[in-house]
C-alpha cells in the first residue's frame, strides 16, 4: 500500500495480466517519452512538432527513410536477439558494443589478411571469424561468472571500453591504409568479402540473417530441451539446480552465443556497409539493443518490430541535426522510453485501486 | 624513479581518485540501502554538464558544484520512484538513468563543447602541512573538493559503522522486513539514500569539469562511473576502502599518462585500456577472496520489497 497525493492506493499483484495491456502499455510509454521529449524541445527553444515530423517524415516517410531505417534496423536487430538470449537467463550482458567492435575486428582480418586469398569461402570465413571473436570476447566474462559469479555487468561494459581502443589502436596504427590521405581507416575489402545488396539499395544480406536468426532464437527458446533449460535458470537458479540443469554451462554456452550474435552484427556493418574498418562502427548499437530486447519482453518477433521502429529513430535523429538539434537527443529519448515501459509495467502486472481500508487497519492486518 | 616524477605521479592520482571516489561513496550509501543504481554514470554526465555549464554563467565554481549535486539528486529520484515505489528492475532502471543522463547531458552540452572555464576550482596549498615531504604535495597541495573528501570519508566510516542512523540503514539493505517490524520507514530511507548517493555522483562528474580537465567534453566521465560501480565491490561496501581504491585506480589513470615521459613507447591506446582492464582483474580477485571470505553484497540488495509479501 502507498499513500499519493493523501490518497492511499492499493497494489494488487495480478495473475494474469490482460493480453491487450502488452501493447496498449508500450504505446503509452512512447507517447509519455516523447512528452517529455518535447518539453526538453520547448524548453530549448525548438517547436517538437516540427522536429518529430521532420523525424517520423525522415525515417517512414520516403523510400530512401525506409531504406535507411532498414539498414539501421539490421544490426539492432542482430545485436538484441543476442542481448535477449542472455537475458533470458537473467545474464546481462552489456557488452554487446564491444562484442560488435571485436566481430568487426575480426571479419577485418579475414578481409584483408587471410592467408589463401579471396575466393567463395571469403564471406562464410568473414561470417565465422565475426562470431567466433564476438563470441569469445563475451566469454571472458562469462567464464568469471560460471566460476566465481563475478558481476558480469561490471566486467561486459568495462570491456566494451577495451574492443573500441583495440580498433582505434589498429585502425590510427598498424591497419591504417597507406593509401587512405592518413584518414583512420582500413584499407577497402576486397568484393568477395562485401555482403551482396538488394538492387540498387544499401539494404545488404544481414537482413537475411536478422530474419533466419529471429526464427531460430524463435525455435530454440521455445521448442527444444536447452530453450527451457534457459527459461527456467532465468526464472530461478535455485529451481534450475534442483532440476539438475548444468548452470555453469549454460552460462558459457548463453554468453558466446549472445557474443556470437553480436560479432555477427559487427561483420555485417563491415562487410555491408563501410567495407572497410573504421572508428564507429558501432554507434551505440549495443546499448541500444538493451531496450529494444526489453521493449519487446524478449520476444524475437517484437524484436524485428521494435528495431525497425528504433533503426527509424535514429535516422530521424540523423535527419533533424541539421536543424540544430544534437543526436544525443535520441540517446535521451530512448532512456526515457525505458523508464516508462518500466513504470508502465507497474500497469501491466499490478492493478491499483483506492483502498478501502483505513490505512490504520491496514497495518493492524 | 626520481622522487619529483613519483610525487607528481601520486598527486595526480589523488586528483584522478576524487571523481571516481565521491561517486562510489554515494554508491556504498545507496548499495548498503538495498538499492542497486547503474546510473552512476548517467548522473556523473549530467553533473559534469550542469556543474560546467552554472560555474560558466556565474563565474563561481562553488554554485557550479551546487548545481550539479541537485541535478544528481534529481536523477537519483527518478531511480528511487522506479525501484522503491514502483518496484521495477534495478538493473534495468540503472541502464535506463545512464541512458538518459548520457543523452541529455550531450544535448544541454552541445553549444559548451570546448568552451574552457574561466574559474575552475584551483589548488590551495595548506601551510605547514604541505611541507612534509612526499605527503604535503600529494595530498596537501590539492584543491577544495579533494580536502572536502579528506573529512567526508571518515565522516561516512563513522556513520555507516558507528551511529544508530547507520545500523537502520544497513538493516534496511540487509533485511528490510526485519526493519519494518522493527519500525523503520524502508522506502523512506532507501528513497534518502538512492537521492544522497545521486547527489554525491553529482559531485564526482562536477569535479571533472570544475577541477579535472575543466571543461566540457561529451562523454567526458569515460566509463569512471562504471568503475565507481566496481570499486563499491572491491571497497566491500566500506567507505575507507572506496578510498584506497579510488586513489589506486587514479593512479592506473596517472600511471598511463606519464608512461611516456620515462620514454615508454607505448601506443596511446593501450594506455587508455589500463583502468578497465585493471577493473576487470581487480573485480576478479576480489570476488575470489569475498566469496572465500564470506564478505557479501548486502542480502537485499537489488530485491525490491513488497509490504505485503513479507
Amino acid at each position: 500500500m502507498m499513500k499519493i497525493l493523501g490518497t492511499s492506493l492499493l497494489i494488487e499483484k495480478k495473475l494474469t495480466p490482460a493480453p491487450i495491456s502488452y501493447v496498449i502499455v508500450p504505446l503509452i510509454s512512447v507517447f509519455l517519452a516523447l512528452s517529455v521529449g518535447a518539453v526538453f524541445l520547448t524548453l530549448s527553444g525548438h517547436n517538437y512538432l516540427e522536429i518529430y515530423a521532420a523525424m517520423f517524415g525522415g525515417a517512414f516517410g520516403s523510400r530512401y527513410g525506409i531504406t535507411e531505417t532498414i539498414v539501421k534496423a539490421i544490426p539492432l536487430t542482430i545485436t538484441s536477439l543476442g542481448v535477449a538470449l542472455a537475458f533470458r537467463m537473467q545474464l546481462w550482458n552489456i557488452g554487446g558494443e564491444g562484442q560488435i567492435y571485436m566481430g568487426a575486428f575480426a571479419a577485418t582480418w579475414a578481409a584483408l589478411f587471410f592467408p589463401a586469398g579471396a575466393g567463395w569461402w571469403t564471406l562464410p570465413c568473414l561470417i565465422l571469424s565475426g562470431m567466433l571473436a564476438g563470441g569469445l570476447w563475451a566469454l571472458l566474462p562469462a567464464i568469471p561468472r560460471a566460476i566465481w559469479g563475478v558481476n558480469e555487468i561490471i566486467t561486459t561494459l568495462m570491456l566494451n571500453y577495451i574492443a573500441i581502443s583495440w580498433v582505434s589502436y589498429l585502425v590510427y596504427g598498424p591497419w591504417k591504409d597507406p593509401l587512405g590521405y592518413n584518414f583512420p581507416l582500413t584499407s577497402l575489402f576486397p568484393p568477395e568479402a562485401i555482403l551482396p545488396t538488394l538492387a540498387g539499395s544499401r539494404i545488404h544480406a544481414g537482413l537475411f540473417f536478422g530474419i533466419l536468426l529471429t526464427l531460430l532464437v524463435y525455435v530454440l527458446i521455445q521448442h527444444t530441451r536447452w530453450g527451457y533449460e534457459i527459461r527456467v535458470a532465468g526464472e530461478s537458479a535455485s529451481a534450475a539446480r534442483y532440476a539438475g540443469i548444468n548452470g555453469q554451462r549454460n552460462i558459457l554456452l548463453v554468453m558466446f552465443i549472445s557474443g556470437a550474435l553480436c560479432g555477427l552484427a559487427g561483420m555485417a556493418e563491415v562487410s555491408g556497409i563501410a567495407h572497410r574498418l573504421q572508428p564507429g562502427v558501432s554507434t551505440g548499437y549495443g546499448y541500444t539493443a538493451i531496450i529494444i530486447a526489453w521493449l519487446a519482453r524478449l520476444n524475437p518477433f517484437a524484436i524485428i518490430l521494435v528495431a525497425f521502429l528504433f533503426g527509424g529513430m535514429q535516422v530521424g535523429g540523423y535527419i533533424v541535426q541539421t536543424s540544430g538539434i544534437p543526436s544525443s537527443m535520441v540517446t535521451m529519448l530512448q532512456g526515457l522510453l525505458l523508464f516508462f515501459v518500466l513504470g508502465g509495467e507497474l500497469l501491466t502486472y499490478y492493478k491499483i485501486r483506492k483502498s478501502s481500508v483505513s490505512p490504520a487497519n491496514q497495518n493492524m492486518a | 624513479m626520481s622522487q619529483e616524477i613519483f610525487v607528481a605521479i601520486l598527486a595526480t592520482a589523488v586528483t584522478a581518485g576524487t571523481s571516481i571516489l565521491y561517486a562510489a561513496l554515494g554508491e556504498v550509501l545507496a548499495e548498503r540501502s538495498g538499492i542497486l543504481n547503474l546510473g552512476v554514470e548517467g548522473m556523473m554526465l549530467v553533473g559534469a554538464v550542469s556543474g560546467f555549464i552554472c560555474a560558466l554563467k556565474t563565474d563561481n565554481p562553488w554554485i557550479g558544484l551546487l548545481v550539479a549535486m541537485l541535478a544528481g539528486g534529481l536523477l537519483a529520484l527518478i531511480h528511487a520512484f522506479l525501484t522503491v515505489t514502483l518496484r521495477a528492475n534495478q538493473v534495468v532502471s540503472g541502464l535506463a538513468l545512464t541512458m538518459f543522463g548520457t543523452g541529455l547531458s550531450g544535448y544541454l552540452g552541445q553549444s559548451y563543447v570546448g568552451v574552457p572555464l574561466t574559474t575552475p576550482f584551483k589548488d590551495v596549498a595548506i601551510p605547514v602541512l604541505r611541507d612534509i615531504p612526499v605527503i604535503g604535495p600529494v595530498l596537501f597541495n590539492q584543491d577544495p573538493i579533494v580536502y572536502l573528501s579528506y573529512f567526508l570519508v571518515p565522516l561516512l566510516w563513522f556513520y555507516v559503522y558507528h551511529t544508530r542512523a547507520g545500523l537502520q540503514m544497513r538493516a534496511v539493505g540487509e533485511n528490510p522486513s526485519a526493519a519494518d517490524s522493527m519500525g523503520i520507514n524502508v522506502f523512506r530511507s532507501r528513497y534518502m539514500y538512492v537521492i544522497i548517493g545521486g547527489m554525491l555522483a553529482g559531485i564526482g562528474g562536477a569535479y571533472l569539469s570544475l577541477h579535472y580537465v575543466p571543461s566540457w567534453m561529451e562523454n567526458m566521465t569515460a566509463g569512471r562511473g562504471w568503475i565507481a560501480v566496481a570499486l563499491v565491490i572491491f571497497a566491500t561496501w566500506n567507505p575507507v576502502n572506496a578510498l584506497w581504491g579510488s586513489y589506486l585506480f587514479g593512479g592506473i589513470d596517472a600511471l598511463g599518462f606519464r608512461l611516456q615521459t620515462f620514454g615508454v613507447t607505448v601506443s596511446p591506446f593501450f594506455l587508455k585500456m589500463l583502468p578497465y582492464i585493471f577493473t576487470v582483474l581487480v573485480l576478479i580477485l576480489v570476488t575470489k577472496r569475498n566469496l572465500a571470505g564470506r564478505i557479501g553484497s548486502p542480502q537485499a540488495l537489488g530485491l525490491p520489497y513488497d509490504r505485503e509479501e513479507r
